[in-house]
C-alpha cells in the first residue's frame, strides 16, 4: 500500500530485497532462518533475480561468493547462527575480494525470540576484517544495502549488513529508489592472484585486506551514515542500529553521534563528538563492541557499566540506565495461565514425541517446530544445540557410555536440518559405528521458519518443480542398513517401528512421514474431524496426553460422574474441538475404548 | 496532529492479529502519520501469545512501545487483555473480543481459566470496551470478517475519519468479500461506541 506512488509501507526484510533489487543484484542465496528469512522470500518475487534456498549457509555464501567472481552482484542471507556456519568462506572472501559487489546479511536476535543463544556479530566484521554496516530501521535498511552493494565494489571487499529482529520485523515507511546500473558486466574473470587462495597468495592479499580496511577508515569519516546530531551536551550518545531509536526516544534534545557505517570506526569523528560532550554514553545492545574500541581509542565513556549486555533495549530500559529517577511506577503483572507456543493440532512430530516420551531413552534434538516436542506434556527432548548437533551428540554418547548403550540414545532430526548438517553427522555414526537410532521427521517443508522448500520437497524458492533428494536411498547410500519409514499418525505402529529400531545393535534410520499441517495443500483439503463418542469415554486421559490443542478435559464435579451414567470414579471426560480437529487420527490410534471416531456422526 | 499513539495488539497465534494491525497502519498513513510497527515471527506464532506493536505520530522513532505507555489496547482474546498488564495506565483503553481460547494448562485440567479476568483492567482504572467480535461477524454474514469487526470498533478511537477506513478497505480487499468487510468495519465500529 503506499501514501504516493514512491512510499512504501514494509519490513526491514523486504526492505533490503527492495534495496537488492535496486542495486541490480544478480544472485542470492540464502537458508532461512528467523529473523532473516522474508528477505529471500520477497526478493524471490523480483522477476530479474536468480534466487534460490541453498542448504545451508556455507553453502549460500559459496554461492554468492561464486557469482560475484562472474561479476554479478550477489546477495547471501543468513540468521547470526547461520554465520557461524558460513564463517569459513567468510574469513577467507575477505581475502579474495570481489568482482561483483558482495552483500552477506546477519540477521542476529537480541532477546532470543527465536533463537538457542543471541552472539553479537559485528564481532565477525572486526575478526573477518570486512566493512559493516548497520540500520536503524526499514527506510534506512533499503539505503544501506545498495551502499553495501557500492561500498563493496569500490573497495573490493565483501560488506557485511547487521540487522536484528528489531530491523527485519518493524514495518516502517520507505522510499522506493532508482535502479542502480552502475555495476560491471558478467564475465569470467580469471585473477589467480587474487582469488586461489594458496599460503603465497594469501600472505600478498593480506596485506591488501590492511590497505583497503584503512582505506575504508578514511572513507567512513565523512559517509553521511556517519552524522553527529547535535544538541544538549551535557550527556552526549554514540549509538547504533535499533539503540539510536531508543536514545532518540529517551533523550529527544541530546547530543548524538549515529554510527550507521560501523565497522571500520571513524575515529576522528569519535574523537570530535566525544571532545564536543560532557559525559560521553554509548548506547548499544548485546557486546560492548562499540565501546571497547572507543575505550581503546583512550577516550573515556559509559556503556555496560550502566547499559545491559544480555537482551533487547527499549527506549525504557534507555531511560532508566541514565536517568534511574525518571521511570514512574507500573502496573505489576498478574499470573496468569501460560499460552507457550505449541505443535499445531494434527502435527505429525506429536506422534512420534508422544512415543519417546514413553520408551527410556535420551533424546538428542535439533532445531525446528520439533523442539517444541521438549515442552509438556509430551517432555521429550533432552538436548539441543545447533542445526545438525543431534546426530554427533547421539553419536559421541553412545561412545562414552559404551556397551549396552545401544537402546539408549534417539536423535531425531527434520527433513531440512538433516539436508543443512545432519547428513555429515550420519556418516560419521556409520563410518565410526555407533548404534544409535536417527529419527528423520520429514513433514516436507522447513515449518518453523513458515514454511520453505528444501532440496527433499521437490518444489524450489518459487514453488517450481525442482529435483528432490530421496532421503531413505540418501541413508542407504551412507550406508545405514536399516532403514524405517513410518507414518507418524499410527502411534501404536510407529511405537513398534521406533522400538525395533532401537534394539538393533547397528546404525539405524527412522523416516517420519507425514506433510506438516499448514501446508498449503494441507490446508485446502477439508479435514474430517474426529469426534468424541462421550458415552464411550471412560477417562483414562491417553488422547490428552498428546497434548492436541484440539482435545479438552472437563473435570467432572462431586456426584456429577454417576449422574451422566459413568463410572462413579471417572475423573472426567475428554472432547475434540471439531474446528480445531485437523484429521491427523493420532488420538483415535492410541483411544481403547471406541471413544474417538472420525467423520460420520459429526 | 497529536505527538504519538501507540496501540498494542495482543492475541493467540493464528488470530489474524497482523492483518488487522496493517488496516490499522494504512488507515493512519493515508491520514498523514507516520508509523512502525513491530511484530514477532517464528517460535512464538505456533499458538502461544502474540503481540503486535504499533506507534504512530508526527514522527516515530521506537517500534517498542515502552512499559505504561499503551494508550490502547486490541486484544483477540480476554486472557490476553491482561497479560500486558504492565504496558498499560490509568485511562488506557482496551478494547477486547469476548472469546476465550484456553490454553494448553487448562484444556489439559491443570489449571483454570481465570474467572471475571477483566475485572483486573477495570479496578486499576482501565476503561474496558467489551466485543463480542464473533457474534457481529456472525450477524454480517461472515465468520472470517471477526478481525475487521475489530478494527471498526479501534476505529472509534482513533483520530481518523471513518471513510478513510473504507478507502483502505475498498483498496485492499477481493472485490468480493469489499461489502461484508464493509458491513463488519460498520458494525464494530458501532459496538464500540
Amino acid at each position: 500500500m503506499t501514501k504516493s506512488n514512491n512510499t512504501l509501507w514494509m519490513s526491514g526484510n523486504e526492505a533490503i530485497a527492495l534495496g537488492a533489487s535496486e542495486a541490480g543484484v544478480k544472485v542470492a542465496s540464502g537458508y532461512p532462518g528467523t529473523p532473516s528469512t522474508e528477505i529471500m522470500e520477497n526478493l524471490s518475487t523480483y522477476e530479474e533475480v536468480y534466487t534460490e534456498w541453498a542448504p545451508n549457509e556455507k553453502v549460500g555464501l559459496e554461492v554468492a561468493l561464486g557469482s560475484s567472481f562472474a561479476g554479478g552482484r550477489a546477495l547471501a542471507t543468513m540468521k547470526h547462527v547461520g554465520m557461524n556456519v558460513a564463517a569459513d568462506p567468510l574469513f577467507t572472501a575477505s581475502y579474495t575480494g570481489v568482482c561483483g559487489g558482495l552483500v552477506i546479511v546477519s540477521a542476529d536476535d537480541p532477546e532470543m525470540h527465536s533463537s538457542q543463544n543471541e552472539q553479537d556479530n559485528r564481532n565477525y566484521a572486526f575478526a573477518a576484517k570486512l566493512p559493516m554496516l548497520e540500520p536503524s530501521d526499514p527506510g534506512e535498511a533499503k539505503e544501506m544495502v545498495k551502499r553495501a552493494f557500492d561500498l563493496s565494489e569500490e573497495l573490493d571487499t565483501p560488506v557485511m549488513l547487521r540487522i536484528t529482529t528489531r530491523v527485519s520485523h518493524v514495518k516502517g515507511v520507505v522510499e522506493k529508489g532508482e535502479q542502480s546500473t552502475a555495476h560491471a558486466a558478467c564475465g569470467i574473470n580469471k585473477i589467480p592472484g587474487k582469488l586461489v587462495m594458496l599460503p603465497a597468495i594469501a600472505r600478498q592479499r593480506r596485506v591488501v585486506v590492511e590497505e583497503r580496511m584503512n582505506k575504508c577508515s578514511e572513507l567512513v569519516e565523512t559517509d553521511p551514515f556517519n552524522r553527529i546530531e547535535d544538541g544538549d551536551r551535557s550527556k552526549g550518545f554514540i549509538t547504533a542500529g535499533v539503540s539510536y531509536l531508543y536514545v532518540k526516544e529517551a533523550f529527544p534534545d541530546a547530543a548524538v553521534l549515529k554510527l550507521g557505517m560501523c565497522w571500520p570506526l571513524p575515529e576522528k569523528k569519535i574523537r570530535e563528538f566525544a571532545a564536543m560532550v560532557d559525559e560521553l554514553y554509548i548506547v548499544e545492545e548485546l557486546d560492548p563492541f562499540l565501546e571497547n574500541h572507543i575505550k581503546a581509542m583512550g577516550i573515556a565513556c559509559h556503556g555496560k557499566d550502566v547499559i545491559p549486555n544480555q537482551g533487547e533495549l527499549n527506549t525504557a530500559i534507555v531511560r532508566k540506565a541514565i536517568d534511574p529517577g525518571s521511570v514512574p511506577p507500573l502496573f505489576e503483572p498478574i499470573e496468569m495461565p501460560n499460552r507457550p507456543p505449541n505443535m499445531c493440532a494434527g502435527c505429525p512430530h506429536r506422534g512420534i514425541f508422544f512415543n519417546l516420551s514413553r520408551m527410556k531413552v535420551f533424546v538428542s534434538g535439533d532445531i525446528g517446530c520439533y523442539t517444541l516436542g521438549f515442552l509438556p506434556p509430551l517432555s521429550a527432548m533432552d538436548s539441543c544445540v545447533c542445526m545438525g548437533a543431534s546426530v554427533p551428540i547421539a553419536h559421541g554418547m553412545v561412545k562414552a557410555l559404551g556397551e549396552g548403550s545401544h537402546n539408549k540414545i534417539v536423535s531425531v532430526i527434520g527433513d531440512s536440518t538433516f539436508i543443512h548438517s545432519g547428513i555429515t553427522g550420519l556418516i560419521n555414526t556409520v563410518y565410526n559405528d555407533s548404534a544409535s537410532t536417527l529419527v528423520i521427521l520429514d513433514n516436507r517443508i522447513t515449518a518453523m521458519t513458515g514454511q520453505q522448500h528444501n532440496p527433499v520437497t521437490g518444489y524450489n524458492i518459487k514453488g517450481e518443480a525442482a529435483n528432490a533428494i530421496d532421503l531413505e536411498a540418501l541413508c542407504r547410500a551412507v550406508g545405514v542398513k536399516h532403514v524405517y519409514r513410518v507414518n507418524p499418525h499410527d502411534v501404536v505402529e510407529t511405537r513398534k517401528v521406533l522400538k525395533e529400531a532401537v534394539e538393533l545393535e547397528e546404525p539405524s534410520v527412522v523416516i517420519s512421514e507425514a506433510p506438516c499441517v499448514l501446508l498449503p495443500e494441507m490446508k485446502e483439503r477439508k479435514p474430517v474431524s474426529y469426534f468424541t463418542n462421550q458415552e464411550n469415554c471412560v477417562g483414562c486421559m491417553s488422547c490428552i496426553r498428546l497434548g492436541c490443542p484440539a482435545i479438552s478435559w472437563t473435570s467432572f464435579a462431586e456426584g456429577e460422574a454417576e449422574e451422566r451414567g459413568f463410572r462413579a470414579k471417572q475423573k472426567g471426560i475428554s472432547k475434540i474441538d471439531e474446528i480445531l480437529c485437523n484429521d491427523c487420527g493420532q488420538c483415535a490410534s492410541l483411544c481403547k475404548f471406541n471413544a474417538i471416531t472420525r467423520g460420520e456422526g459429526k | 496532529m497529536e505527538d504519538t499513539g501507540n496501540i498494542l495488539f495482543s492475541g493467540v497465534g493464528g488470530q489474524g492479529i497482523l492483518l488487522a494491525s496493517e488496516i490499522t497502519v494504512y488507515s493512519l498513513l493515508s491520514a498523514g502519520y507516520d508509523a512502525k510497527k513491530s511484530e514477532v515471527h517464528g517460535m512464538a506464532q505456533r499458538g502461544g501469545s502474540v503481540t503486535a506493536q504499533l506507534r504512530y505520530g508526527k514522527k516515530v522513532y521506537s517500534p517498542l512501545i515502552e512499559p505504561g505507555r499503551a494508550d490502547i489496547q486490541m486484544a483477540f482474546e480476554m486472557m490476553e487483555a491482561v497479560r500486558y498488564l504492565p504496558y498499560l495506565h490509568e485511562g488506557s483503553k482496551v478494547i477486547v473480543n469476548t472469546q476465550k481460547i484456553l490454553p494448553p494448562s487448562v484444556a489439559t485440567g491443570q489449571a483454570e481459566y481465570p474467572e471475571n479476568v477483566l475485572d483486573h483492567l477495570t479496578e486499576r482504572g482501565i476503561v474496558v470496551v467489551p466485543v463480542d467480535a464473533f457474534d457481529i461477524a456472525r450477524e454480517v454474514g461472515e465468520m472470517k470478517t471477526a478481525n475487521v469487526v475489530m478494527v471498526g470498533a479501534l476505529s472509534a478511537f482513533l483520530p481518523i475519519e471513518s471513510t478513510v477506513y473504507e478507502d483502505v478497505i475498498r483498496a485492499r480487499v477481493p472485490e468480493r468479500f469489499r461489502d461484508v468487510n464493509l458491513k463488519a468495519f460498520e458494525a464494530g465500529r458501532q459496538a464500540s461506541k
